[in-house]
């Protein structure tokens, strides 16, 4: 499947980028996860994070589908 | 209607005022947060607001829904700029009408405490030594994000 994922804030500095599509065999967002903060060094545990999925909350077990964009919501720090 | 919404550009106040006009309105409260020249014990020159925009809105959305089922008021409104700002600028604004003051005054602090805490909105301190950081809610920086990093 591929995802299109949006970094935010200290995650898109750690990705170097504030977007990527990415080929995945990974069906959960904890999956996928775990792949890309493999990939890009990222070391929030997952518990701090939340996660969305095409605009929307979801919890870490939901299932994926192919073309959806996935965001790791780091900690916010607004007002 | 759009209760809640994102701004690129300067929040005037007065124009936004006007949403809140209720002919059972005894009153009015709002909250105004600035941007302060000094965090954690460093001097902050200027800083960034990044937002995920799409969820930003139907959170800050929900909130205000939620605010208006949970006290007797009239009207909520909030603002919340994204982008580059100075010291000594707006950067969120909420206005709560209600009949009494008591409503007024409550709504006012739980909206703005639920928008710090719930909506995917991001703050980067641009500090005078040339430094800057991404910081948590807490306002502690996120510098320990990666190993060594």
């Amino acid at each position: 499947m591929t995802y299109r994922l949006l970094y935010f804030a200290s995650l898109a500095d750690r990705a170097g980028r504030a977007e990527e599509q990415r080929d995945s065999a990974a069906r959960t967002p904890q999956e996928l996860y775990a792949e890309v903060a493999a990939a890009h060094g990222f070391a929030f545990a997952r518990e701090r994070l939340r996660v969305a999925v095409n605009g929307a909350f979801v919890g870490w077990d939901h299932a994926l589908a192919d073309r959806d964009e996935v965001v790791f919501l780091p900690p916010v720090s607004g007002g | 209607m759009k209760r809640f919404r994102l701004s690129e550009t300067a929040i005037d106040v007065a124009r936004e005022r006007g949403a809140l006009d209720h002919a059972a309105a005894g009153g009015y409260v709002s909250f105004e947060g600035w941007v302060r020249d000094h965090n954690d014990g460093r001097a902050v020159r200027r800083l960034d607001y990044q937002a995920y925009a799409p969820l930003a809105a139907s959170e800050g959305e929900a909130i205000l829904a939620e605010a208006l089922a949970r006290f007797a008021v009239r009207e909520a409104r909030c603002i919340h700029r994204v982008g580059a700002l100075a010291i000594g600028d707006l950067a969120v604004w909420v206005g709560v009408s209600a009949d009494h003051r008591d409503a007024a005054f409550a709504a006012c602090r739980w909206i703005i405490d639920e928008v710090k805490r719930r909506v995917p909105i991001w703050k980067n301190e641009h500090y005078a030594d040339g430094e800057s950081g991404w910081l948590h809610p807490d306002n502690t920086p996120v510098g320990e994000l990666a190993p060594g990093g």
